[in-house]
């Protein structure tokens, strides 16, 4: 017992500090190197895995190399966890050594990460989260985001049913900083009549006492904002209890690419807006849905494309500076160019590095091939070149 | 009583106390963050195994004085107040307060309602934090600036925080062993192991059950503290119960009732995370996005064959 | 006073509860009888819930997906008792925590490898979906009123099961004195794993009932596992009566706090206090629920005789 014990911790020992040897410091040869970090396990890692392939896809359009430079990417779980997120960025700036740091699904997690990465003088460009913490008074010249603001989504639902003269919403989100965020932005152009605001719990699986509730105000229409399982599970029970013919749904990051393959026809007629669709026509998500659906058998969620775009964003500040990777200050300014081209089409940066973009109203239809899953297609343009409500508070000016 | 047990939790220590001059010799400066943030999640197992190990409470909502003690950091860091004399000592305060008031009434049950109450409390924590919006709600809040100790320590130095972590720790454990071996800590155990047999004695269970209570709530106030100031990101997912339940692993896994259990489980469990997504000698995407399957393969192993926890594979006789 | 809402969210409580009572007569049976803390159940609930889903769409006939799904849930469960738990029934609760989260992690990773992290698709045959009328003013989905009978239907074969048959007998024997059954010459091991098959069959009906209306995905036993052990905590720990008692308080608790507490509040305070402290005090009401029972009656509200 004893000697077998002795030599389990001998093992343990040896196998640290061969590690710790065993990562050598950056070589000296010029490679870029990308830190990305994204969920990868759990429930979520859907999402991630989405992210990762996207990226996989972009690297592979580029010919694995970023601005004519070798690259090489690391990924990272953050579990969802702030504390976690930082430790991966800090063992991506500290142990790998990275040139850029990007992904983060999660707002909480950017607001952890973001300021670290930027902290320590190296590129954060987020793939997706977009607090307005960041688009405010955060600001950085290092931080960069190829998604979107958190409020425009809402904001864009919200002139649109302002604009259908829709009147008698009910509201509903679960109770937590996004959930609030996205009604604030929905209010911020909705104002119509509001017959409920309901916040339900974080991660709440069953949906029938809400649904009963919403059943009795007779609502004209209803918005809402479940992201993840929640969608889920709350569109699979408001089609069930017949509520789909009934009262008109709308919502926001509830129904996706990702999620539509688990809901199926239950999501027909679903109303959305988002800054892309996966039908968009332009050169670069021709290419990227279309090369995605070849070899994954399904088109790529935004989460996606923003990833794809995260890269093609790095390849066009890189290609700028001529692979010169330590003149930081022209790799911005190549970057606020956004001279690349991206899978929503042109678009220009606001002054706190978050895009100025199109918003499209999206509906769920039924999939061209008969028994294949639903999709969905941009009916019409919500908003043109929408600018966020936080460039203001930012100090940048350029 | 220095047994070989503690010597070679002393030598752990000596150890750790090396890490920064090779971290830096090495140029792997991200290992000295990586260790400290086990110290600190170390401080706060060593904390839940006074009352988990040596007094029989099977608390699930420790997590809670993580929170709270990181709260106490943050809120005061919001409006404007740094010193960290005042911050920890509220954290300290406020986490043994709140420690006093689910005690008085946890305490009195035990078993299985013992760990659901502690749950039930941590729970209801947990979403008032959520809704609290001035304090950013979920989101969390930044807390860029650290603990300041009028130029005793520099926390932004990330050498000095780690060797005051180490002291903080080391003195957690001390405190812990003393604490054990008195008088108190006699009576606690007599508790754990025979109720009724101590009560017969004549000491009543509850105050000194309390006292662990409250004790372990502030020593992990003060843990919270000093993980706010690492990540300098704060969160009510810190007082989240799986949190709770992944502290109760460390503690679980290094052996309870033991000096350098919670140290022990505390480091294998963050470090096999870490060192289980980075592996390189697998393919990685078998091994990295998979990796929760060997975690778990790991702890079912150590169940089974390692009784006493990881303590109890260590050469020396069980304490 | 809107009745028809009221009966409607009764029935909604209702459900919720007989879906927690599935999830917990097989938890307190387990706890109560063999002092196994069994953090794993979430995970026999999963697996009923993919099993069922899967042999649906590979079979078409829903009736036999369900008897596939519940024999492999079976199947799993008892196969899981021989290997990892039977070691476990002598160790201190600690252990037994310890050992079935590292069953939980196991589980969810086995089930993301095969059949991915993705939600899967699961749907119910047309027989089953759709609306009954049950007044001239009040609808209700038919699935939702199977999953009430049942539930209600084993709640009774339950009762009948352990007060009227000799198994039964034992059963209860078992709970109160584990040592003298066996001496008794009771085959106690055989004994124990039959407990623990009803258990992981109850969690694999309560998971294919779930699957068609929550989401089926890794890691779904453990969102509603906390709200299982508030169950068996306000029931009383080993006792069948009380998970169902304990679920349909809770059920019903749960639905109406959500359904009803905000307009309550906001008869008392302002609109935005009530938006707030609405939510908020809704999530937390079924521990309130559980510490308030426990400070008055710690052992439950029917405990089993035994304890």
């Amino acid at each position: 017992m004893r000697k077998s014990t002795v030599s389990l911790r001998a093992g343990l020992v040896a196998a640290a500090a061969f590690s710790l040897c065993a990562a050598a410091p950056a070589s000296a040869q010029q490679k870029v190197k990308i830190g990305f970090i994204t969920t990868l396990s759990g429930p979520q890692g859907v999402i991630g895995n989405d992210m990762r392939q996207s990226v996989e896809m972009a690297l592979d359009h580029l010919g694995r190399k970023i601005g004519g430079l070798d690259v090489e990417i690391i990924y990272g779980d953050d579990q969802v966890k702030p504390d976690v997120g930082k430790q991966v960025a800090e063992e991506m700036l500290k142990k790998h050594q990275v040139n850029f740091v990007s992904g983060i699904i999660w707002s909480n997690v950017m607001l952890a990460v973001a300021p670290t990465v930027t902290g320590a003088g190296t590129f954060m460009i987020g793939t997706n989260a977009g607090p307005n913490q960041l688009a405010g008074d955060q600001c950085n010249e290092l931080f960069f985001t190829t998604s979107w603001q958190n409020d425009q989504t809402p904001e864009a639902m919200g002139k649109y049913m302002q604009d259908a003269g829709l009147q008698d919403v009910y509201v509903m989100a679960p109770n937590y900083a996004a959930g609030k965020d996205m009604v604030t932005g929905f209010k911020r152009y909705f104002k119509g009549k509001i017959v409920d605001e309901v916040y339900t719990r974080l991660g709440q699986t069953d949906y029938q006492a809400e649904l009963s509730q919403l059943r009795s105000k007779n609502p004209k229409a209803v918005f809402v904002f479940l992201p993840g399982g929640m969608g889920i599970q709350f569109l699979k029970q408001y089609s069930e209890a017949g509520l789909r013919g009934q009262f008109p749904l709308y919502s926001v990051y509830t129904v996706d690419e990702l999620s539509i393959p688990a809901v199926k026809h239950a999501a027909l007629g679903q109303l959305e807006t988002r800054y892309w669709s996966q039908d968009l026509k332009n050169e670069a998500n021709v290419k990227f849905v279309g090369d995605y659906k070849k070899k994954h058998g399904r088109p790529p969620s935004f989460y996606g494309a923003q990833s794809y775009d995260g890269m093609m964003l790095i390849d066009s500040a890189v290609r700028a500076v001529k692979g010169n990777l330590s003149d930081k200050k022209g790799m911005t300014a190549a970057m606020r160019k956004a001279d690349f081209k991206s899978t929503r089409g042109k678009f220009t940066y606001n002054n706190n590095h978050f895009p100025i973009q199109n918003f499209y109203l999206l509906k769920t239809v039924a999939g061209a091939a008969p028994g294949s899953d639903p999709v969905m297609e941009i009916q019409k343009a919500v908003f043109t070149n929408h600018k966020d409500s936080y460039g203001k508070d930012c100090k940048m000016k350029w | 009583m220095i047994t070989t047990r503690n010597w070679i939790l002393v030598a752990i220590l000596l150890l750790l106390g090396a890490v920064p001059a090779a971290a830096a010799y090495f140029e792997q400066p991200f290992y000295l963050d990586l260790l400290r943030r086990v110290m600190i999640f170390a401080i706060a197992a060593v904390s839940l195994n006074l009352i988990l190990g040596y007094g029989g409470m099977v608390s699930f909502g420790h997590a809670a004085y993580l929170g709270i003690g990181g709260y106490a950091v943050g809120i005061l860091a919001h409006h404007g107040i740094h010193s960290g004399w005042l911050q920890w000592g509220l954290a300290i305060g406020a986490s043994a307060l709140v420690a006093l008031a689910i005690g008085a009434i946890s305490v009195r049950t035990s078993g299985i309602y013992f760990i659901m109450i502690t749950l039930a409390f941590t729970q209801m924590l947990y979403y008032l934090g959520i809704s609290i919006e001035e304090y950013g709600g979920d989101d969390g809040m930044r807390v860029p600036v650290r603990s300041q100790f009028s130029g005793l320590v520099d926390l932004n130095d990330g050498t000095q925080f780690y060797f005051l972590v180490l002291g903080i720790l080391a003195a957690s454990l001390f405190l812990v062993h003393r604490l054990v071996n008195s008088r108190f800590g006699m009576v606690l155990q007599a508790i754990r192991s025979n109720e009724a047999r101590t009560r017969a004695i004549g000491f009543s269970p509850y105050p000194y059950r309390l006292a662990t209570f409250v004790i372990s709530g502030a020593m992990c106030g003060l843990a919270g503290a000093l993980l706010v100031n690492h990540t300098a990101y704060l969160t009510p997912e810190f007082m989240n119960w799986t949190r709770s339940g992944e502290l109760m692993f460390m503690v679980i896994l290094g052996g309870i009732a033991t000096s350098a259990g919670p140290l022990l489980g505390a480091a294998v469990l963050l470090l096999l995370e870490d060192v289980l997504q980075g592996w390189s000698l697998l393919p990685r995407e078998a091994v990295r996005d998979h990796w929760q399957l060997y975690l778990g393969i790991f702890l079912v192993l150590v169940v089974l064959f390692a009784r006493r926890g990881l303590a109890g594979l260590l050469p020396g006789k069980n304490e | 006073m809107n009745y028809i809402l009221i009966a409607e969210q009764t029935l909604n409580g209702l459900q919720l509860g007989v879906m927690l009572f599935l999830l917990a007569a097989g938890l307190t049976l387990v706890f109560g009888i063999m002092n196994l803390v069994n953090l794993a159940h979430g995970a026999l609930y999963m697996v009923g819930a993919y099993l069922t889903t899967w042999f649906y769409q590979a079979t078409g006939s829903y009736l036999l997906a369900v008897v596939l799904g519940l024999a492999g849930t079976l199947a799993v469960g008892i196969v899981t008792e021989l290997v990892a738990l039977r070691t476990l029934y002598e160790r201190d609760h600690l252990d037994q925590v310890l050992a079935t989260f590292g069953l939980i992690l196991i589980f969810n990773e086995l089930i993301a490898i095969v059949w991915g992290r993705a939600a899967l698709y699961s749907t119910i045959p047309d027989y089953l979906s759709g609306h009954v009328q049950l007044t001239d003013s009040l609808r209700y989905p038919l699935y939702r009123l199977v999953i009430i009978g049942v539930g209600l239907a084993v709640a009774v074969l339950l009762w009948f099961t352990v007060s009227r048959t000799r198994i039964g007998m034992l059963i209860r024997a078992g709970a109160s004195n584990r040592a003298m059954v066996a001496a008794l010459g009771v085959n106690i091991r055989l004994l124990y794993t039959i407990v623990f098959g009803v258990g992981a069959a109850l969690a694999g009906l309560a998971g294919l009932l779930s699957g068609p209306i929550y989401a089926v995905q890794p890691g779904m036993g453990e969102l509603i596992l906390i709200q299982v052990f508030v169950v068996i905590v306000i029931g009383g720990i080993g006792s069948i009566r009380g998970a169902f008692a304990g679920a349909l308080i809770v059920g019903m608790v749960d639905t109406m706090g959500r359904a009803f507490l905000k307009p309550t509040l906001a008869t008392v305070l302002s609109p935005t206090a009530a938006e707030t402290a609405g939510p908020a005090l809704a999530s937390m009401l079924i521990y309130l629920l559980m510490a308030a029972v426990l400070a008055f009656r710690p052992e439950g509200l029917f405990p089993s005789r035994g304890s």
